[in-house]
């Protein structure tokens, strides 16, 4: 994939703009689960392991592919999970509420 | 085919923002979340087509993919599934370590074996190896921090910041020349071994206060790491995601610091109390303590006529939410105004305590943040502490101690005040509590959840 330098940069910049904008009005109240889903959004690096897993060529290779798609699927799947879990409870708090 | 997948990875990284954007209300947050999980599992799958589709991949490969998405996968599930909501900041710091350790991994593994890599690439992959290896370490150790596998006092050696300023030194010198020669593995060695080793030194002289912030500092981290990871592989949806959680992580670090009233810098730089230990051991107990019976403190919540209870950490520990949320429940019943004034770093990380409380099924209207809980007290028949220590602390209000300025929360303005505390103990800060010695306090010593259930047990005989 060939991505040219000016446009990831400007990608990335306005990404930054966009996280800061999402994030500055939110309660207190949220803010554990809201750093737990931000936790798990960057287990999309999970989709990076996944590219170097197939370029691996090498013993070498393979072992840091197996490691980086491991700890990307940890990141995500335990992210999400445990995020709903906490969101769940919120939930049953405001019925009675 | 493959501009059809780019297409569809963008769509889920504008997934990811729109469910980050729905998590900023309690009404749509878990919508929000799945969402963006829902946005995972698509871009995963699209990633899988693209990796079947160019046919690249050895068989080896295959297998080395689907082991990795299975241990992950099970690993972060039993982890999610069991963890229980008191070790929720531990669980946070360890899945930052691993998306840490995983964006520091595919630089490393893009640079082995590489030739003439050009400059752009050599850059992010650079800053990708050093603050990915960095939030490794430095994410374990503060997990291990938080769950008492390591002291969570800060940890202070002789010339330990001459140490700290050789290998950060170290880091950013061989970063330079990582950078400049990304195919030279002495550079690359070099820069692992001393961002993991940096990630250490940074967290080991952070007290167990501070921790909020570092989690929160490293989960920004994180994001930075990954998508630096982007620009090194040329993915999209690596950058945006990995920006978007950079710059909502360093948001929320700022907030905390506020609360704090602490500069992030004082907070990475300096442990928390670690120069007045001297002033703290002297301190001892000076002034008499009032202790109370169970039923003692019963009768004063029974008569009250508004009631405002002050959760911290030891409530948490205890696991004594459920009791507290009890006792409230009763004393409502009987016509007493409670609400619960949560410090904004109560708990181990920004927010836990209302996490803590919601499981307990507190209703949502009860809990007041701190400005707000700060004109009420005035009002308030009893402060009921419950397991917190420092943000109490009047000690704050003056200069010259370890938590001089941080905000509190205005405990003895209340009418009267009762302490829940197993003992005399001192909070993070190593500091007495002014608080406890207060002639208008009670000191009631007990374990929270143990001493929630007498209180209970002896109102209801007065309301019964």
């Amino acid at each position: 994939m060939s991505l040219d330098l000016l446009t990831a940069v400007t990608i990335f910049v306005l990404s930054l703009l966009v996280g800061v904008e999402v994030i500055s009005k939110v309660p207190a109240t949220l803010h554990t689960p809201l750093m737990s889903g931000a936790n798990s959004i960057h287990g999309v690096v999970l989709v990076g392991a996944m590219a170097i897993a197939a370029t691996a060529h090498d013993t070498l290779g393979y072992v840091l592919a197996f490691f980086a798609v491991a700890f990307g699927a940890m990141n995500v799947v335990g992210g999400y999970v445990v995020t709903d879990r906490m969101l769940h409870m919120f939930r049953g708090s405001r019925k009675q509420g | 085919m493959d501009t059809a997948i780019q297409y569809v990875l963008l769509a889920a990284a504008a997934c990811f923002v729109l469910g980050l954007r729905l998590m900023n209300h309690p009404a749509t947050a878990r919508r929000g979340n799945l969402l963006s999980a829902g946005a995972m599992g698509v871009a995963v799958v699209a990633t899988g087509v693209v990796i079947a589709r160019h046919a690249t991949i050895t068989v080896t490969g295959w297998a080395v993919l689907f082991a990795g998405l299975a241990t992950g996968s099970v690993a972060g599930l039993y982890a999610a599934r069991s963890v229980r909501m008191t070790a929720m900041p531990q669980l946070v710091s360890l899945f930052n370590a691993v998306g840490g350790g995983a964006a520091a991994l595919l630089a490393v593994s893009d640079l082995i074996g590489a030739h003439a890599v050009p400059v752009r690439v050599g850059v992010p992959a650079s800053i990708d190896i050093a603050i990915g290896a960095v939030t490794f370490t430095g994410s374990l150790l503060a997990a291990g921090k938080l769950q008492g596998l390591v002291s969570g006092a800060p940890i202070v050696f002789p010339g330990a910041r001459l140490v700290n300023v050789v290998i950060a030194a170290l880091t950013l010198g061989s970063g330079v020349w990582l950078a400049a020669r990304p195919d030279n593995t002495v550079a690359l060695v070099l820069l692992v071994v001393g961002a993991l080793a940096f990630g250490v030194t940074m967290v080991l002289p952070i007290g167990g206060a501070d921790m909020p912030v570092v989690i929160s500092l490293l989960n920004a981290f994180t994001g930075t790491a990954v998508a630096m990871a982007g620009f090194v592989l040329g993915q999209t949806i690596l950058i945006i995601a990995g920006a978007l959680v950079g710059a909502s992580g360093a948001i929320l670090t700022k907030l905390m610091a506020d609360a704090m009233n602490r500069s992030i810098a004082n907070i990475i730089i300096g442990g928390f109390g670690t120069a007045d230990d001297a002033a703290s051991a002297e301190g001892g107990a000076q002034g008499t303590v009032r202790s109370g019976s169970a039923d003692d403190v019963a009768i004063q919540l029974a008569y009250a006529n508004k009631v405002i209870v002050v959760p911290g950490y030891g409530l948490a520990a205890a696991q004594a939410q459920h009791e507290m949320a009890g006792l409230a429940q009763l004393l409502t019943g009987h016509g007493v105004e409670v609400t619960y004034a949560v410090h904004p770093v109560a708990g181990r990380m920004p927010g836990h305590m209302n996490v803590l409380l919601a499981e307990a099924n507190v209703p949502y209207p009860q809990l007041i943040e701190m400005e707000e809980a700060n004109g009420e007290f005035a009002r308030a028949d009893v402060a009921l502490v419950v397991g917190a220590n420092d943000v109490t602390n009047p000690a704050a209000r003056r200069s010259g101690n370890p938590i001089s300025g941080m905000p509190i929360l205005d405990v003895d303005h209340a009418r009267s005040v009762v302490v829940i505390k197993r003992s005399l103990g001192h909070g993070y800060a190593g500091l007495d509590n002014e608080l406890y010695t207060d002639p208008k306090t009670t000191m009631y010593f007990a374990d929270a959840k143990q001493g929630l259930a007498a209180l209970t047990a002896a109102v209801r005989t007065f309301v019964g």
